[in-house]
This record gives C-alpha cells, structure tokens and sequence, in this order.
C-alpha cells in the first residue's frame, strides 16, 4: 500500500463542490443527490448523513489489504521502501548494469542527477557519454535517440518536463513511430522517452500539460503511465528491454510516493492493466495520479455501502480490454476518472473502446471525469477545479448506481 | 576541365530574380553583379573554395586543410600526376552513370503511370552522391532526405530493390511500406529516405553517437564508423540543421554534414530564403571546419570527401561541406520547373558532372571511349532488369499490413479474450470491425 509523503497533498477532497461543473450525462443536474428509500444522503457540502444499515461496518482502509499488512508481524518484512523517484532509478541502474547498450540522454540528467532525481548518481557511475547532458534541443536530441537506437543503442530519453517534448513531436511521430514500418521492419527503434507530466501545484499552464491524448494517435508506440513505486520500477524495466518504442508517463506529484517494493527482480507487463482494488458494483478506471483521488473516493463510497472495483489502466496504449472487459461484465457500470483533458483524451479512446467492444455488456451509459478544457491555471483554487476531486468521483459513483 | 586551377569556379550567369526591390546595403566585397532583391546582395558562387583564412575556429585545433593544398599535396606525390586510378575512375563513371540512368528511368515509369505520389529526382547532382558515398565502407551510415534513390544505390542497394520499393511492390527494400521518399537498408546502413526536411539530421547524429559510443563505453576499439547525412540549401535554415552543428561538434561525433545547395527550394531561391547565403560559413561559428566545393566536379568532392571523412574516422569531429550542384529536373515529378531561369540551367547543364569525369579520364588516357560505352551498356541492362523485376514482383498482400508496425508485436495489446492480439495469425490484415461481445443473460436491474 502506498503512503503519500510531501509533495502529494493536493489529494485533499475540495470542500466545495458546484455539481453542475461535473461531467455528468445530461441527466439533470443534482443539487442534493439522494438515494430513493435508501440511508443516505449527501449535502452539497460533502458532508455525509447517513445511516448505514448495508455496510457492516466503517471500513477506513479501501485499499485491498495485501497479506502481510494484516498479519501485523514483528518479523522484519520482505523488500525494503523508497520512494518513486528511487524506483525508477533502481529500475533504470538495474537495466543498465544488465545491458550496457543502455544509455540515458536529455537536459540535466548527468551531473545534475534529473531535475526530479531520477538519475542521480548515474553520471558518477557510468560517465558522461552513457549519461549524456543534452543541449536545450528537444527535437534533435530525440532524433539523435533515435538514431542511436536504429544502429544498436537502446537510449532512455528523458524530457525534463514531458511537455517539452512537444518540441520533439516532429521525430517523435514521424520517426519514433514510423520508422519500423516504413523500412518494413528493418530497423527496430528500442527506445523509452519518459519524463514527468501532469498537473502540479501551481506550476502555470505550460508545465502541466498531459501529453498522453497527443501522443495516442501515433502508430508503432506503446505508452504506459505509472502510479506506485512498485509499477514505475517494473514498467521502467519493462520499457527499456522493450524493442518498441514506449512512452513512460509519470507524474511531478508522485515522485515522493513511498512504497515497500520486493528485493528480487521483478517487471510489469506493459500492455497489462492493475487491478487495484476488486469490487461488485461499479468499475472505474484510472491511471497516474487519479488513481490515489479515486481511491480516497473510494473510502468514502465504501463507508456509504458500495464497492467499487477499481482498475489503474496503466498501459494508456493499447488498453488491456482483458481486465478491463471482465469488470465490466462484472459490474456492468463504468466510471473512468482522468487527468486528461476532457476532449480527446485517454478517456475518449477508452470509453468508446468500451462502447465499441463491451456495449451489451453496461447497464448505464459510462461516464467519464476529465478534466476541464482549459489551460491549467495558477490560481491555486482555479486548478483545483480544474481537475477531477474526489468528491465528484463519489457523486459519479452515485449518479451511476442509481 | 582542368584541374590544375581548382580552385577558381566560373561564374555563373545572372540568376533572374523575380522581385526588383532596390538593394538595399553595400557588401564588404566588390561583387562580379549584384543581385536586386530585399535583404541579401551577396553574389553566389563567385568565391574560391575554402582558404585558412575562412574557416579558422580559435577555439580548437581544427585542421581544415584547402582543397587546392590536398590536390596540390596528393600531385606532388603521385607519380601519375592524376587523383584518380582508372579502377576508381570507372567505379565513380558506374556509379554516377547508374544514378542518372536510373533517374530518367524513373520518370519514363512515373509517366507511365508505374509510379505515384511524389518522386524526387537527383539528375545532375550524382557527383556528390558518388564523390561521398563511394569512400564509405558498408559499417558507415548514409542519411539522406526525399531525395534519396542515388544515395541508397551509391550505398550498394540493388536497382531492383529501389525500382520494386518505387512501383510499390512487395519485394521492394522496404517491403514497399516507404516508397521513392523512404527508402532504407539495414544491410548497407542507409538510415532513410525522409519526408520532411531535417528530419533526417538528428538521426544521422544518432547514428554518429552510436558509433563513438561503441569506441568509447562499448571498447569496441576499432569501431570508427562514420555517418554522412545529406540534405539540401532549404534545410540550412531549419532548427534541427543549427542544433545538430552544435551537437556533433560539441561531442566530436564521427559525422559529414553535406549540403548539396542546388539554389532551389522547390520554387525558394536559396538567397531569397537565407540571410547569409554562404553555408559553409556556418560550420565555424559551431566549432566545425566549413567547406565549398565545387559539386558538379566528382573529383573535387572526392578529394573533399577524403578529408572530412578522414577527419570524423579519426575521432577529430565533424565537418559541413557544401556543395554547390544543381538539378537538371524541377523539385519532384510534380513540378513544372517553370520558375528558373533557362539560361542557369544552360549554364549548369554544360558542367554535367559525368560529362566532365568522362572528357577528365578521356584526356587523361586513363580509358578509351569504348570501356566507357561498355558501361553505360551494363548500366542500361541493370536498370532495364530493375524494370522488369519489379514489373514482375507480386503487390504487398494484406496480411502484410499490420506487420511491421510493432517490433515486438505485442504492443498491440491484449484482446477481449485474453490474448494477446498478435496471437491471431489474421490480425495483421487489419480489420475495421471489432467483434462485438453479447451478453446472454437479460441486463441486471
């Protein structure tokens, strides 16, 4: 179970919430949403009245208890704890150590050590060409990834800031994507460009984009996003020995996750979602830093009696409709909870990727929270609602159990 | 054309201009004419290729040596008094033959309606793809842009592989998936083949960056390949040209940046578009020696190619050699060519770079007219069985249309059922038509 540490405190449910700002189906707007006959209700103000006679008792962990964690042992446990950042160095260490074709290239990544720490201690170990400060030259120094891996490398771009990488979009479409294809499959691009994305806190709007609905069109890539430090080390492993270009999604607000990983070597498929928290009444699926405001949600909507199965996706390209299709004909209820922005988004793809594959399978139409279409503010208030907050994750739950 | 005095250029004839905007600043130099259009007055190709004086970096030790020393060097020490043997000189007379050959092949097939979309031809030009190229071993890398046949099959791609590759056909170097602006070969590391221009620079400094990094992190000692990236005038002005400059001269990667400024960007004069016209220039003022030569002269580039090439196989770093070359055809099939002025394109037509290695080694007694007729014979054999090949190879089935968009075609991702997609052996055909899941009961209340 991962704790959230520092730099993660936006989490906090907004204590104000206008429902008509919710991207719900038209079906009315709530004021109040209420239960028919039922034993609860909810004020406009979040707080909760309710007289719990389906749920046995106040459950205060939603998250799906592993089996250590109840075992309460005095005996040391297995694996030991770092934090995000550290994982996807170990990750990356680990790979390099292990193929010395890896080399890792972008703007201070060397002897800085990665503006979020990724990397450090990396140039003191490995050099300076296998850990290489680039020039502020987003496009070219992509292209020179790819190049490289054309002829044998397998290089880990970073991009300090994953909108930056918009710079990069000319080779990351034409050549990243395309290349493998249009030599008919001659040259193989094994790379990872990987950089954190996201909405911080009050970083304005050009710092918090979500590269991922841009990206998706692009044939011949895969991406993923990771939420846990269990699944950012493993997906980074994954993508390095991938021979397929892979885009790695993480996110500024996560780097300071802590988590007890194992100690033996492990890696995380990448066209595999991860089923966090199995449940009978409604899917939602999530992934990056939405999944921890759905699952504190999910405390919420689990003390008003329902259970929620909840899915990060991780895998933004291709989705694992595997997973994703057996829950939904679990629950028959979908509920997909992003970051993205609300016009095509991962969202979009996803809920008509549901739509086109599962339609008979859904009891309600499936509603989907993005976030709004806007250029994130600085305001912090502004970009509070900007994004989607657990509150209005419950009250989708409710509209969608109705 | 002699090449005792190599280093003075003809002038060329005045290049109309279409604009009659008043010159508007006095050059530092006297110029032989000037041309009347906003912004640049400088007159082109009137300067002698690199002196010392032009290309001192004062920052490193960059040993650019002029082309008239080299020639000069290379006849003192020859006993033949010629920079060439008549082996080599009917390698280079082949290649560049095959290349024209091949071209005008290429729009007869495009008439004929064989070929579609745009197709970019490099008549005219062969003399820098053969003067490169020809120096390279099979491990060096080649990146070119759209204009692309002659480099692939100056690097050793078969006729008929590039011929195939144009009709669309399945046995085409890149299964047909690339066509005339895409063309790739892993076997003789020719990097593509680019749409866009630019594009192809930062791949050839990857390239460049592989090949130090095997030297220096991989120890593999004796790794000292080179990669030559080509492009054209209109690219000069482009982000990823300046960035990659800085690169490659920043990290002395093995590379050869080669301009071919053939004056015309489709239908952009090279001086319209660019403040300072003269491109070698801009090697200095990254940390690189820049270089002109003539490139309608196979042998001038050649002994320019030599030096750069030695210099990025020695580890000493990369080089900007433009080339001042022209094509005999308008940008691509498409373009009616109605914009240059026919008295250019007279004056470059009588510098035909195979004319001019032809009438070199005539004169020189290296061969007779009759080895040089036997090989353009050859030549047309090849391209006539490139035609015939291709002609005759089967169109890329469907099953082939999915199957190269993933190296590992897992990316494709996991299905409804559980399994991977790839698994399907039908699923590369491509299907717009999910299978719907039903379900069997009657819906939950």
């Amino acid at each position: 179970m991962a704790t959230i540490v520092g730099a993660a405190t936006a989490l906090s449910a907004s204590k104000s919430f206008d429902s008509r700002k919710l991207h719900l189906p038209s079906r009315g707007s709530l004021s109040v949403s209420e239960r028919k006959g039922s034993f609860l209700v909810v004020r406009s103000d979040g707080s909760v009245v309710h007289k719990a006679h389906r749920a046995q008792k106040l459950i205060t962990n939603a998250v799906a208890t592993k089996a250590d964690s109840s075992a309460a042992s005095t005996a040391p446990k297995p694996g030991h704890e770092l934090l995000l950042f550290e994982a996807l160095r170990e990750g990356l260490e680990e790979e390099m150590d292990r193929d010395p074709t890896v080399c890792v290239m972008g703007e201070d990544v060397g002897h800085y050590g990665g503006s979020y720490k990724v990397t450090k201690g990396l140039a003191t170990k490995y050099g300076d060409l296998r850990v290489l400060d680039t020039p502020i030259a987003e496009n070219s120094f992509t292209g020179m990834g790819i190049g490289a891996a054309m002829t044998g490398l397998r290089p880990i771009v970073e991009g300090m800031n994953m909108g930056f990488l918009l710079l990069a979009f000319n080779q990351i479409s034409n050549n990243c994507g395309m290349l493998h294809y249009t030599s008919g499959g001659q040259f193989k691009i094994p790379i990872v460009i990987r950089g954190p994305g996201g909405v911080g806190r009050q970083l304005g709007a050009e710092h918090s984009q979500r590269l991922e609905s841009y990206f998706q069109s692009i044939p011949g890539i895969q991406m993923v996003a990771c939420s846990t430090p269990y699944n950012a080390k493993g997906l980074m492993k994954a993508a390095i020995r991938s021979e397929n270009p892979v885009i790695l999604f993480e996110h500024v607000l996560l780097y300071n996750l802590k988590e007890r990983i194992p100690d033996e070597e492990y890696v995380c498929s990448l066209e595999e979602a991860e089923m966090v928290r199995p449940g009978e009444h409604v899917t939602i699926l999530t992934y990056s830093r939405m999944r921890y405001h759905v699952m504190q949600a999910a405390k919420t909507l689990v003390n008003k009696g329902y259970d929620p199965e909840v899915i990060d996706i991780r895998s933004l390209k291709p989705f694992d409709l595997h997973t994703i299709g057996n829950s939904v004909k679990k629950t028959h209820r979908v509920l997909i909870v992003e970051e993205c922005m609300r016009t095509g988004g991962i969202g979009a793809s996803l809920t008509a990727a549901i739509t086109e594959n599962f339609n008979d399978y859904l009891d309600a139409p499936i509603i989907c929270l993005s976030s709004q279409d806007v250029p994130t503010p600085y305001a912090g208030t502004l970009e509070e609602w900007t994004v989607v907050q657990p509150a209005q994750i419950v009250t989708a739950v409710e509209q969608l159990c109705q | 054309m002699s090449l005792t005095s190599s280093t003075k250029f003809a002038q060329p004839l005045p290049l109309n201009t279409t604009s009659s905007r008043s010159k508007e600043h006095k050059l530092l130099f006297e110029p032989f004419r000037t041309n009347t259009f906003l912004g640049s007055t400088h007159k082109l190709r009137c300067f002698n290729s690199l002196s010392k004086s032009n290309q001192t970096n004062l920052h490193r030790r960059s040993a650019i040596v002029a082309v008239s020393d080299v020639v000069k060097e290379k006849k003192s020490k020859s006993s033949t008094n010629l920079l060439i043997t008549k082996e080599e000189g009917l390698e280079l007379y082949e290649d560049m033959v095959l290349g024209r050959a091949f071209e005008d092949m290429c729009a007869q097939m495009y008439y004929r309606g064989k070929m579609f979309g745009f197709v970019h031809l490099y008549n005219g030009q062969e003399a820098v793809s053969t003067g490169f190229i020809k120096l390279l071993k099979q491990e060096d890398s080649v990146a070119s842009t759209y204009r692309d046949h002659v480099h692939s099959l100056s690097k050793g791609v078969s006729a008929r592989a590039v011929m195939s590759e144009l009709f669309g056909k399945a046995t085409g170097c890149c299964r047909g998936q690339g066509g005339s602006m895409h063309m790739f070969s892993k076997e003789h590391n020719v990097l593509g083949g680019f749409a866009f221009i630019g594009e192809g620079i930062p791949v050839a400094t990857g390239a460049a960056f592989s090949s130090k990094y095997r030297r220096e992190v991989l120890k593999e000692a004796d790794c000292d390949h080179v990669t030559v990236a080509f492009f054209g005038d209109g690219t000069c002005n482009n982000g990823q040209f300046f960035e990659c400059l800085n690169m490659a001269a920043l990290w002395k990667l093995p590379i050869v940046f080669v301009v071919e400024n053939n004056l015309w960007a489709i239908g952009m004069s090279h001086v319209r578009a660019t403040s300072d016209p003269e491109i070698w220039k801009k090697g200095p003022a990254f940390g690189m020696p820049g270089v002109h030569v003539d490139g309608m002269d196979v042998l001038k580039v050649r002994e320019v190619a030599k030096e750069a090439i030695g210099r990025a196989r020695r580890g000493e770093g990369p080089t900007l050699v433009e080339c001042e070359t022209y094509r005999f055809r308008g940008h691509s099939l498409a373009d009616p060519d109605e914009l240059r002025d026919p008295a250019e394109k007279a004056h470059y037509a009588a510098r035909d770079p195979i004319t001019a290695l032809k009438r070199y080694m005539i004169d020189n007694n290296l061969v007779t007219e009759q080895e040089l007729k036997t090989i353009e014979k050859k030549i047309d054999e090849v391209v006539e069985d490139a035609v015939e090949f291709a002609d005759e190879s089967p169109h890329p089935h469907r099953s082939q249309l999915l199957e190269n968009v993933f190296a590992d075609p897992k990316g494709f991702g996991i299905g409804p059922d559980g399994r991977y997609r790839c698994e399907d052996p039908k699923f590369t055909q491509g299907t717009t038509k999910h299978s719907v899941q039903r379900r069997s009961k009657p819906s939950r209340q």
